[in-house]
């Protein structure tokens, strides 16, 4: 189906879902979904709130049992994993903190499980830029100051794979930077870094592969090039006279980018691909087609991901 | 299972709640034991058939006893919640998914934290019974009364005493386990061991079948392990021997945790 997903053997560091559904009572939250994840590369996980992001990381994580279907890490389930801190980094969404222990004291708790000792505790600290506020009580630490508390967990361990649920969210523009700059070197040295967003702008920079999920369906996974050249340019015109402007648009060979919006006063609104705003504009003025409304619109790669997960599954699987 | 338990350790050590409770203990437990041991020589507290007044016959081992051991009779609900906390802050505080990210392994978290809650009920038991054996024996002895000291029997209650109250902090853990809300576990501790478990036993106490149900109940059960106790001295029910008394609260710790780990350890966390 996608290029990552016909890889024949999976590295000890490949995140690997295979046909992994979740239902919650009558919500399908997780649908059949197989994804890999590759080492050397940072992953975007994308989707709409909802869409069954945290619920494949919990069953990635073994938090959640899997309706059908299996998740693995280097072909291993993360049940059986030995000293699993050391393996796979993971932290989700929501902040789990005792609020009245101090930073150092989160990591020194865990500590042992990562087989590591109080140093590894400061070092990780110092290395999310949180060295300073280490001796304070969490309940007194900013949403952004937990994300990297949470972001040091991970990596207590060392672990070759990161897994990191919606990682910007509360981190300020600054701290954006700082992330993007991070998870670039961690994936630089080989890891498998894996974050998840609602947004696809935010981790735009960082990602060098997307996964869009939408209800819980695959919807595309490619390189990030390849969603980009997908990303197509639109003008959005509409006009009082909408048969005129059907017709003008039919004439011209213009391709349109959904249903056209007709009004109940013949009054039609229309998307159409790959014609810049001046040639729509000419050429209605040409044809004497009243034009009300005439925007270039949508072509970034935030619309195109709209698109992906506003679509049927199948049809949007299709394109990718 | 040594790295687990050693999280699970820090787990507590690192917040303030246990030393809190800890001192709450101290203090509660020397007063209670101080006032009972004023009134035991007052022979206004003494245990049934106590009439002696003043002086050594009348307050006798069973009344040192129950001064000694008001720790296990009164104090069982602060290594009870020290358990219960160590299971509950995790789902309060959302805490159990890095718990079992760290450990995924349910079983192994469970016997951690069943060990590690036997690790707070020994520094309970130790320093509530020295509490209130310390405060209790002071006042004995500044009264001039036999303190009982100086009895290898004594100090063998005083350690079962201890023992008693470590068990009772392993029964929280698995309290806490099928209980996972804090304030319903707490108000459920408290309510039983303030309440309903006394008006039991002393209900119970009226009837000759209802005596043998009472001995099973947890509180008689504790106090079965120290062999002293204000209650079955008030109400006149033996308590179980001290083996059994054992046998029965670690039962209750176990069928709890059992309990949870079929509910609230085989859940989806999320
Ligand atoms: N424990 C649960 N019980 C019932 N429904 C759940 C549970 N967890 C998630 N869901 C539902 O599953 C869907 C996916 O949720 P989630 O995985 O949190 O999405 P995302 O992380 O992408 O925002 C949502 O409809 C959510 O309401
Ligand atoms: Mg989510």
């Amino acid at each position: 189906m996608t290029r990552a997903a016909v890889a024949a053997t999976a590295d000890a560091r490949t995140v690997r879902l295979r046909h992994l559904t979740k239902q919650f009572g009558p919500v399908r939250a997780v649908d059949d979904l197989t994804i890999d994840v590759l080492p050397g590369r940072v992953t975007g996980f994308l989707g709409p709130n909802g869409a069954g992001k945290t619920t494949t990381l919990r069953m990635l994580l073994g938090l959640v049992r899997p309706t059908s279907g299996t998740a693995t890490i280097g072909d291993v389930p993360y049940g059986r994993l030995r000293r699993p801190a050391t393996v796979v980094g993971a932290a989700l969404e929501a902040s789990s903190f005792h609020p009245g222990r101090t930073g150092l004291d989160h990591l020194r708790v865990y500590a042992p499980q990562a087989g590591v000792g109080d140093a590894r505790a400061r070092e990780v600290l110092d290395l999310v830029g949180l060295g300073p506020a280490g001796g304070r009580r969490v309940g007194g630490y900013s949403l952004g100051m937990r994300q990297r508390l949470a972001l040091a967990t991970t990596l207590l361990g060392d672990p070759p794979v990161l897994l990191l649920d919606e990682p910007s969210n509360g981190l300020d523009p600054e701290g954006i930077a700082w992330l993007r700059g991070f998870l670039r070197a961690l994936a630089a040295e080989g890891r498998t870094v894996l974050v998840s967003s609602h947004v696809l702008s935010e981790v735009q920079q960082t990602v060098d592969d997307v996964v869009v999920i939408a209800r819980g369906r695959l919807v595309h996974a490619s390189s990030l090039d390849d969603l980009a050249r997908l990303a197509r340019p639109r003008v959005r015109a509409s006009s009082p006279d909408g048969a005129r402007l059907a017709d003008l648009v039919a004439r011209s060979g213009w391709t349109t980018a959904g249903p056209p919006a007709r009004a109940a006063d013949g009054a039609l609104t229309v998307e159409v691909h790959d014609v810049p705003p001046a040639v729509v504009g000419a050429a209605a003025f040409a044809a004497g087609v009243e034009l009300h409304e005439l925007a270039g619109v949508g072509a970034g790669l935030e619309q195109l991901f709209l698109d992906l997960v506003d679509r049927p599954a199948d049809v949007a699987g299709g394109a990718a | 299972m040594g790295a687990a338990l050693r999280t699970e350790y820090r787990k507590v050590v690192t917040t303030r709640l246990w030393w809190v409770l800890l001192l709450v203990m101290v203090l509660y437990m020397a007063f209670l034991s101080a006032v009972m041991a004023w009134a035991v020589t007052q022979g206004a507290g003494a245990p049934a058939g106590g009439p002696g007044g003043p002086g050594g016959a009348g307050t006798g081992v069973d009344a040192v006893r129950s001064v000694y051991t008001i720790a296990v009779t009164f104090g069982y609900a602060f290594p009870l919640v020290v358990g219960t906390l160590a299971v509950t802050t995790e789902y309060r505080h959302r805490t159990i998914t890095p718990t079992l990210l760290l450990e995924p392994r349910r079983d192994v978290v469970l016997a951690a934290k069943l060990a590690a809650g036997g690790v707070m009920g020994v520094l309970f038991g130790v320093v509530g019974t020295v509490a209130a054996a310390g405060a209790g024996a002071l006042v004995l002895a500044l009264l001039g009364e036999p303190t009982g000291l100086d009895e290898a029997s004594t100090w063998g209650v005083l350690a079962r005493s201890a023992l008693a109250l470590a068990v009772w902090a392993v029964v929280g853990v698995g309290l806490g386990t099928v209980l996972t809300n804090q304030v319903a576990a707490v108000v459920v501790i408290l309510a039983f061991t303030q309440f309903l478990e006394p008006v039991l036993r002393l209900v119970l106490g009226l009837t000759s079948w209802g005596q043998d149900v009472s001995r099973y109940l947890p509180g008689a059960a504790g106090e079965a392990i120290s062999g002293g106790s204000f209650y079955s001295d008030a109400a006149g029910v033996p308590l179980l021997p001290a083996w059994q008394g054992l046998l029965v609260l670690v039962g209750y710790a176990l069928v709890l945790a059992a309990l949870g780990r079929v509910t609230t350890l085989r859940r989806d966390v999320g």
